[in-house]
């Protein structure tokens, strides 16, 4: 199940490559691998080198290789800035249902909330916020726009 | 607002078979061509009601309203008044069923408003015009800035005496407000008539709400806030604006709806990435946990007898539709169709259950019996979602949004009302742009 998922999205994503190249606009493909959001365009940094913001694939909360490192870059800087406390805010695209996106959100930033404690940070300094699909970053209908869109950020909360 | 109707009722002949009827189980194409003649009214009346009401003639106001509310329903066919050849006062009294025949209306609505100890006195009468036969004749009384509901209550009775239904009419909808950027969206609470107007904003904007929905029983409202950054269900009351946290969670609520009986919320609640659903009882605060399950459960709505909810859940990997009895127990997967499914909402009638589907980039809004089966797409579109039921279960009333320019740049987002049937789909006006309809109760009967 999981494999034919896999070949699903990669055949997917072949397809998209296609047509993008057909079209001549590269920088998208470059932008979204494997349904996920790779570029910079919406990033911010906590401090020097450390993204605030990690992305996930359509109705999908697992961290995907990018994102654990982010997420450890932002537990090494926690780690040194032992007073900071942080929410988590998740987000949906708005291609889905606002109750069940909701959901999503909450699941996606708990997600990132699970590899920042195994990172040994306390739960005591992380809350989570699901926006659901309320505030998105990038206002557009396209598949790039959306996969801005799924994410979680972390916010500094003091 | 809730006014005391004096319902008078001055004559109720019986039903013969040889009267009109509308079909409203089929997609009407030949909407019943019906004249309302404007209501009569004596000179004195008139300026009373002119001084108090600020309109020129409150009688053809109101024939205004039912005639509206009769096209808005597709089921009939109100006719330019430009052709009426009676006289408002004199078809009141005794219609010339030639005259009206000639015009080719079937049925006739007449009436007379008079101005009587500062209220608002009204009586109305139903013609069948080809039997020559009076169907109906009410009358009622009630403060003149009631004047728009007379108006619904009139087409409410017409409806129900011509389908054999209740009408839906004499309602309100709440909704969301929606103004701005979309990355920026202000969203207010906003309640207005079933036909757009009263308009009235229940909250400033501050924070954002979503997904108000009704009582069935009365005029509380439940939606969720992020009052203080914390996303919360609430109860409201409209009439007194007091309102309140639902239970005492530590994490985010949402999705809230009444139990049929009014006296329970059922909502989910989000901890630790898993949404389960709860219940609260409004009387003794007892809370119960429903579903356990490591998935996304959400969207829950109770069957109107109370024994059984339908919900939203990714056990199955992706969005589906289950059903479960009200304890939790017995869930059953009723959505097997391709593409996802989402905000089940169980019919008031009991036999259906509405929801919103995804697939290959459409949404669509539809119905399916609640054991799963007859599945039938209303309507397709760009993006759309949230159906609410009319309280007679034939109309649903749900949001669209549509992009304003081909480069899918900028949108607008209304409310839409569709039949059951799959027809007479039309735009709900509101004054700002709106989401997440809820249909309330007939507010009189």
């Amino acid at each position: 199940m999981k494999l034919i998922k896999i070949l699903k999205n990669s055949f997917l994503v072949l397809l998209a490559c296609l047509a993008l190249s057909a079209c001549a606009t590269k920088k998208v493909s470059t932008q979204i691998q494997g349904d996920v959001y790779t570029g910079t365009d919406t990033v911010e940094y906590l401090a020097s080198g450390v993204p605030d913001r990690v992305f996930f694939a359509t109705n999908e909360s697992v961290l995907t290789t990018a994102s654990r490192e982010t997420l450890r870059k932002q537990a090494t800087w926690l780690r040194k800035n032992s007073k900071i406390t942080i929410v988590l805010e998740g987000h949906a695209d708005e291609r889905g249902t606002r109750e069940y996106n909701l959901a999503l959100g909450e699941r996606r930033a708990n997600a990132a909330k699970d590899y920042l404690m195994t990172y040994g940070i306390s739960s005591d300094r992380i809350s989570v916020l699901s926006y659901g699909k309320e505030r998105p970053v990038d206002s557009g209908s396209n598949p790039l726009a959306w996969s801005k869109n799924r994410r979680s950020v972390s916010v500094k909360a003091n | 607002m809730f006014i005391r109707l004096l319902l008078l009722l001055l004559l109720f002949p019986s039903i013969s078979n040889a009267l009109i009827e509308v079909d409203i189980t089929r997609g009407n194409l030949n909407p019943l061509p019906v004249a309302v003649s404007p209501l009569s009214i004596d000179e004195d009346s008139r300026k009373n009601f002119k001084d108090i009401l600020k309109k020129e003639n409150i009688g053809s106001e109101i024939s205004i309203v039912v005639e509206n509310n009769l096209r808005q329903s597709g089921l009939f066919n109100p006719l330019n008044k430009d052709a009426f050849l009676q006289k408002p006062d004199i078809a009141n009294l005794k219609p010339r069923f030639e005259d009206w025949s000639l015009i080719k209306a079937q049925a006739l609505i007449t009436g007379r408003v008079n101005f009587v100890d500062d209220k608002l006195r009204v009586e109305f009468r139903l013609w069948d015009v080809l039997a020559g036969k009076e169907m109906m004749a009410l009358a009622f009384t009630t403060v003149p800035n009631n004047w728009r509901r007379v108006g619904h209550i009139i087409t409410d009775k017409v409806y129900e005496r011509l389908t054999g239904e209740k009408g839906y009419f004499d309602t309100r909808i709440i909704y969301v407000a929606e103004e701005g950027l979309k990355t920026n969206r202000i969203k207010k609470l906003a309640i207005m008539d079933q036909d757009g107007f009263n308009n009235k904003f229940l909250t400033l904007g501050n924070e954002l709400v979503l997904t108000p929905r009704f009582n069935p029983t009365n005029q509380m409202v439940t939606y969720l806030s992020y009052f203080r950054n914390l996303p919360r269900v609430y109860l409201l009351d409209i009439e007194t604006g007091v309102q309140e946290v639902v239970g005492d969670f530590p994490g985010m609520t949402f999705a809230p709806r009444f139990s049929p009986d009014g006296k329970k919320i059922i909502m989910s609640f989000a901890k630790d990435g898993n949404s389960d659903i709860y219940t609260m009882n409004l009387e003794n605060r007892i809370v119960e946990k429903i579903t356990n399950h490591p998935s996304i459960d959400t969207s829950p709505s109770y069957s109107p007898d109370g024994k059984y909810i339908c919900f939203n859940s990714d056990r199955s990997g992706y969005q589906q539709i289950y059903v479960m009895k009200s304890n939790g127990e017995n869930v059953k997967r009723i959505s097997f169709g391709r593409g996802l499914y989402g905000t089940p909402v169980w019919s008031p009638r009991g036999d259906l259950i509405a929801f919103t589907k995804l697939h290959k980039g459409k949404f669509y809004i539809g119905v399916m019996r609640t054991d799963g089966s007859g599945e039938r797409l209303l309507t397709e579109n760009f993006y759309q979602e949230a159906p609410s039921w009319s309280p007679n279960g034939r109309v649903l009333i749900f949001y669209r949004e549509t992009k304003t320019n081909s480069k899918g740049e900028g949108f607008t987002a209304k409310l839409w009302s569709i039949d059951l049937t799959g027809y007479n789909e039309r735009m709900v006006l509101t004054e700002t742009d709106a989401s997440d309809p809820s249909w309330s109760s007939l507010l009189s009967n």
